[in-house]
């Protein structure tokens, strides 16, 4: 039963970090929702829309 | 012992089940954010002549503002200013809707500044943007 108590900490720093890594905020993943959502709202293609010369 | 090496298990699942939710995209496909996009992209088609004559500009906080009144014509002025507050008010949701399809509604600021530099580099040129050293044009 000694054991455990090497384990807990183990443990306890393991569900840290689990936390720690939800708490972040996804930057990369932001930038990549924004720009679909840009996208969609300016109905933009990926590249700027040229005018049309008559 | 067992129940320890179950523990440990479980809790080895849980740590790979975030990480893998950690790495995933942002969800943006609610009813709520899709409703809001929708009402965007519809208030789109009226402002887009008014980023192209400078009259609506692009601010820093993922926001737009009216830039130069003057340039509308007088009987317009109204509506516009109408048109802008609508649009903030949707953006403002906007960020705050993806927070919270999230689960993290205090991320609101963050993804908000994150939209506000997109915004302003997806802007099409010749529209106004804010910068730090005021407006200009791409």
């Amino acid at each position: 039963m000694k054991k455990v108590w090497m384990v807990l900490p183990v443990c306890a720093f393991a569900l840290g970090a689990c936390v720690t890594i939800n708490i972040y905020f996804p930057a990369a993943a932001a930038e990549k929702a924004a720009d679909k959502i840009i996208e969609e709202v300016w109905q933009q293609t990926d590249k700027p829309v040229i005018k049309e010369s008559k | 012992m067992k129940t320890m090496f179950k523990f440990l298990l479980a809790l080895l699942a849980l740590t790979a089940a975030l990480n893998v939710f950690a790495a995933a995209d942002l969800e943006v496909n609610t009813p709520g954010v899709n409703a809001i996009k929708n009402s965007m992209q519809a208030r789109h088609a009226q402002l887009a002549g008014y980023y192209d004559s400078g009259a609506v500009g692009i601010t820093m906080d993922g926001m737009i503002s009216v830039r130069d009144a003057g340039s509308i014509p007088l009987a317009a002025r109204q509506s516009v200013n109408a048109l802008v507050a609508a649009e903030n008010k949707d953006r403002e949701a906007l960020y705050a809707e993806i927070a919270n399809a999230n689960g993290h509604p205090e991320w609101a600021p963050e993804i908000r500044s994150t939209f506000a530099q997109r915004w302003t580099q997806r802007a099409q040129s010749g529209w106004w943007v804010l910068t730090n050293n005021g407006w200009s044009q791409k």
